[in-house]
C-alpha cells in the first residue's frame, strides 16, 4: 500500500478489547444449551426405561415388591400367555390398517386442502379439531356414538331401513376391532395431514407450473409429480402414525377395555392391565418391552427411507 | 410458424396491476426479448401467455387463435423456467417424456423423440441419470429438450441463464440462440440482464411498470430510446441526461468527446465538462465529473480512447455531434424530436 493510499484511508476505529464472555463460549454454551434436554431425556425416558428392562428380568409384584432377578423366567411366562399373542396380533392388525387408512385419507385432505376454495379456512379447522381434542374425551364422546342401545349412527341406520336392531358395534369382536381402528384414525388424520400438507406446499410452485404445461391434469400430476416428490413426507407421517398407534393404549382403554375377550387386546393395553390393574408389575414390563424392537425398526426403517428420497 | 399477439392485455393481482393494457405482435419465427427491471410485469406476461395465469382483461391470439381461457396443455407452448422445474425423481429420459407420455404417444415413438431431442442438445450420454447429477448447463439442456421434445408452436422462456455463472452463461447464450435460429421457433425470453437482450434479441420490449415502453430492434432501442427510462435502463454506463428549461438533453457517454476530435462538420455541441475522476478499463476510460452550467449532481460519464489526455481535476471542452443528441420532455419523460431516426 502506498503512503498516500494510507493517509486516505478512513480512521480506523480503536481496536476493541477482545472480551471473553461466558456467554460467547462455544464449549460452555453447547454444554448449557444441551444439559436440560439430557437431564429430562434421562430422566422421563431413560430411568424409566431401565427400570422396565430391569423388572422385566425380575419377580415384582405389586405384593412382593423386592427386586429378584429370575432372568428369563418373567418373558417366557409373558409369551406363555395366548392373550399375548392375540395381543400381538392385534396390534400388527390395528397399527397396520389404521396407519394404511391415515396415509390414503390425509393425502386426500391434504391435495384438497391446498386447493383454494371458499370457507378453506372453516375446513382446516374442523379437520383439525380431532387432533386438538383430548384424546380421552374425544374418545368418550366416540363411546357415546357407538352406545349399544343410543347409539345415532344405528338411530339413523334403523330410520333409513337398513338395520331392524342396533348393532352392538363394541360387542362384537370384529366390530369392535374395526370401531378402534375407524376411531384411531380419525384421530390421527388430522396431524399426518398437516404434516403431508406442509410437504406439498414446499413443493416448487414452478414444478406444478412445468406439468401444466407439459400436459399433465389431475390424476398424472399427483402419482407422478406429487406423490413421489412427497414420499420423504408422507414417511415422516407414517413414522408418528405408527409410534402413536402401536403405543396408544386410550382409544382401546376407554372404548374396549380390550374386549370383548381380549378381540381388541394390543399389547400396550394387556401391558397396562397385566401390570398395573394386574399387580403384575414385572410381567407388565417384560410385556412392554415386546414392543421397542418394533418401534425400533419401524423409527430405523423410515428414517432410511426419508434420507434416500431426499431428492431435492 | 406462428405469431404471438396481444390486444389490451391486462392482469391486476387486487390492487396491484402487474400487466396493464399491453399490445404486443411478434412476427414468426422471432426471438422477442421482454426486457426490464424485477417487478414489472415480464413475467407475468410471459406466464399469460402460457396459459398459468388468466389475464383480467384482453386477448391472448397464438397463431390467430384465441387463446384466453384454454389450459396450458391445449395452447401448443413449451415453457422453460427459470430454476428448470425439472422433476427431481425422474431421469433425464423420464423427465423429456413426461409430455409425450401426457399425450398418450406410444412408448416407441416416445423413446425415438427423447434420443432425438438429447442428440439435438447434446445430453444423450445423461439420459439415465437424475437431474440432481447434472450440472447447471446441463439441467437447462434438459429443460430445453423436454420443451422441444413436443415440437411446439411457441417457446417461452424465464431468465433460463440466471442460474448459471457468468463463463457458462456467455456459453449458454450462443447455444441457445443457435438452437433457436435452427429450429426457426417463434420465442418470447424474459431477462432483467441487458447484455443478454441486447445480444439475443431480434427485437426487444422494454417493460416497465406493466407496460412496454418501447418495442425495437436493439440497435433501436439503443440509439433512439422512446423516453427517458428506456435511455436510462438500457447501456451501461447509462445515457447522460442534462436537465435544460422543460428538455432533457440526453447522450450516449461514447458519443461525448474531446471537442477536439469531433469534425466541425458534425455541427457539436459543445460543453465544459469538468472531470471528476477517470477509470482506466484496458480498452477504454470513463470519465466521471459535471457539465458546467448544469445542476452540479447531475453526474456525467465519458467513455473516451485511452489515449485521450485528460486530467482529473480539470475542466475541458467536450462535444456531442448533433445527430448524437436526443431531446426527451421534461415532465413527461418522452421522447420529442427525432435527431437520427
Amino acid at each position: 500500500m502506498s503512503e498516500q493510499a494510507v493517509a486516505d484511508a478512513p480512521e480506523q476505529p480503536p481496536p476493541v478489547r477482545a472480551r471473553r464472555h461466558l456467554l460467547d463460549n462455544e464449549r460452555f454454551l453447547a454444554f448449557g444449551a444441551m444439559t436440560p434436554a439430557v437431564v429430562y431425556i434421562l430422566a422421563l425416558v431413560g430411568f424409566p426405561f431401565v427400570l422396565a428392562v430391569v423388572l422385566a428380568f425380575s419377580d415384582v409384584t405389586v405384593g412382593d415388591p423386592s427386586l429378584d432377578l429370575v432372568g428369563f423366567d418373567t418373558l417366557r411366562q409373558v409369551v406363555a400367555d395366548p392373550v399375548f399373542w392375540q395381543s400381538l396380533r392385534n396390534t400388527l392388525v390395528f397399527t397396520l390398517v389404521s396407519n394404511g387408512l391415515v396415509v390414503v385419507l390425509a393425502t386426500a385432505l391434504a391435495l384438497i386442502l391446498t386447493k383454494n376454495f371458499r370457507g378453506k379456512w372453516l375446513v382446516r379447522f374442523l379437520v383439525l379439531l380431532p387432533w386438538t381434542t383430548p384424546v380421552s374425551l374425544a374418545t368418550i364422546t366416540w363411546l357415546w356414538t357407538l352406545d349399544s342401545i343410543f347409539s345415532p349412527i344405528d338411530w339413523v341406520l334403523r330410520q333409513v331401513g337398513l338395520i331392524e336392531s342396533n348393532v352392538i358395534w363394541l360387542g362384537h369382536p370384529k366390530l369392535a376391532l374395526a370401531s378402534v381402528i375407524v376411531v384411531h384414525t380419525w384421530r390421527i388424520v388430522p396431524l399426518a395431514a398437516v404434516i403431508i400438507m406442509a410437504g406439498m406446499i414446499s413443493i416448487p410452485g414452478e414444478i406444478r407450473d412445468a406439468s401444466d404445461i407439459d400436459g399433465a391434469r389431475f390424476w398424472r400430476r399427483t402419482l407422478e409429480i406429487e406423490i413421489p416428490l412427497m414420499a420423504p413426507i408422507i414417511g415422516v407421517a407414517v413414522l408418528f402414525g405408527v409410534i402413536l398407534t402401536v403405543t396408544d393404549m386410550t382409544v382401546v382403554y376407554v372404548l374396549t377395555r380390550g374386549g370383548p375377550t381380549n378381540a381388541t387386546q394390543v399389547l400396550s393395553s394387556w401391558a397396562y392391565f397385566k401390570g398395573i390393574e394386574g399387580g403384575d408389575l414385572a410381567q407388565g414390563a417384560g410385556t412392554a418391552l415386546f414392543l421397542l424392537p418394533v418401534l425400533i425398526a419401524v423409527a430405523a426403517l423410515i428414517l432410511r427411507f426419508a434420507r434416500r428420497r431426499d431428492v431435492l | 410458424m406462428f405469431v404471438i399477439e396481444t390486444r389490451g392485455l391486462t392482469k391486476r393481482f387486487g390492487d396491484t396491476v402487474a400487466v396493464d393494457g399491453i399490445d404486443l405482435t411478434s412476427t414468426e419465427g422471432e426471438f422477442l426479448v421482454l426486457l426490464g427491471p424485477s417487478g414489472c410485469g415480464k413475467t407475468t406476461l410471459l406466464r399469460l401467455l402460457a396459459g398459468l395465469e388468466e389475464p383480467s382483461e384482453g386477448e391472448i391470439h397464438i397463431g390467430g387463435t384465441l387463446m384466453n381461457g384454454l389450459p396450458p396443455r391445449t395452447r401448443k407452448i413449451a415453457m422453460v423456467f427459470q430454476s428448470y422445474a425439472l422433476y427431481p425423481h425422474m431421469t433425464v429420459h423420464r423427465n423429456i417424456a413426461f409430455p409425450l407420455r401426457a399425450e398418450g404417444i406410444d412408448k416407441e415413438t416416445q423413446d425415438q423423440k427423447v434420443r432425438w431431442a438429447a442428440e439435438l442438445l447434446g445430453i444423450d450420454r445423461y439420459l439415465n441419470r437424475r437431474p440432481r447429477q447434472l450440472s447447471g448447463g446441463e439441467r437447462q439442456r434438459v429443460a430445453l429438450a423436454r420443451a422441444l421434445v413436443r415440437e411446439p408452436n411457441v417457446f417461452l422462456l424465464d431468465e433460463p441463464l440466471s442460474n448459471l455463472d457468468a463463463k457458462l452463461r456467455a456459453a449458454a447464450r450462443d447455444d441457445l440462440l443457435a438452437f433457436q435460429r435452427g429450429i426457426g421457433t417463434t420465442t418470447v425470453y424474459v431477462t432483467h440482464d441487458q447484455v443478454e437482450a441486447m445480444g439475443m434479441g431480434d427485437r426487444i420490449a422494454v417493460m416497465s411498470e406493466g407496460r412496454i415502453r418501447q418495442l425495437g430492434t436493439p440497435e433501436e432501442v439503443y440509439a433512439d430510446p422512446a423516453d427517458t427510462f428506456v435511455a436510462t435502463f438500457i447501456g451501461s454506463p447509462p445515457m447522460n441526461l442534462l436537465r435544460d428549461d422543460g428538455h432533457i438533453i440526453g447522450f450516449r457517454p461514447e458519443n461525448f468527446r474531446p471537442a477536439s476530435l469531433i469534425p466541425a462538420d458534425q455541427h457539436p455541441t459543445l460543453f465544459d465538462f469538468h472531470v471528476n475522476r477517470a477509470e482506466y478499463l484496458g480498452s477504454d476510460r470513463y470519465l466521471y465529473g459535471r457539465v458546467e452550467g448544469f445542476d452540479e449532481h447531475t453526474k456525467v460519464i465519458a467513455r473516451v480512447p485511452v489515449d485521450a489526455t485528460v486530467l482529473e481535476g480539470a475542466t475541458h471542452s467536450f462535444g456531442v455531434a448533433a445527430t448524437d443528441l436526443r431531446l426527451f420532455d421534461a415532465a413527461t419523460g418522452l421522447r420529442i424530436e427525432g435527431g437520427r431516426q
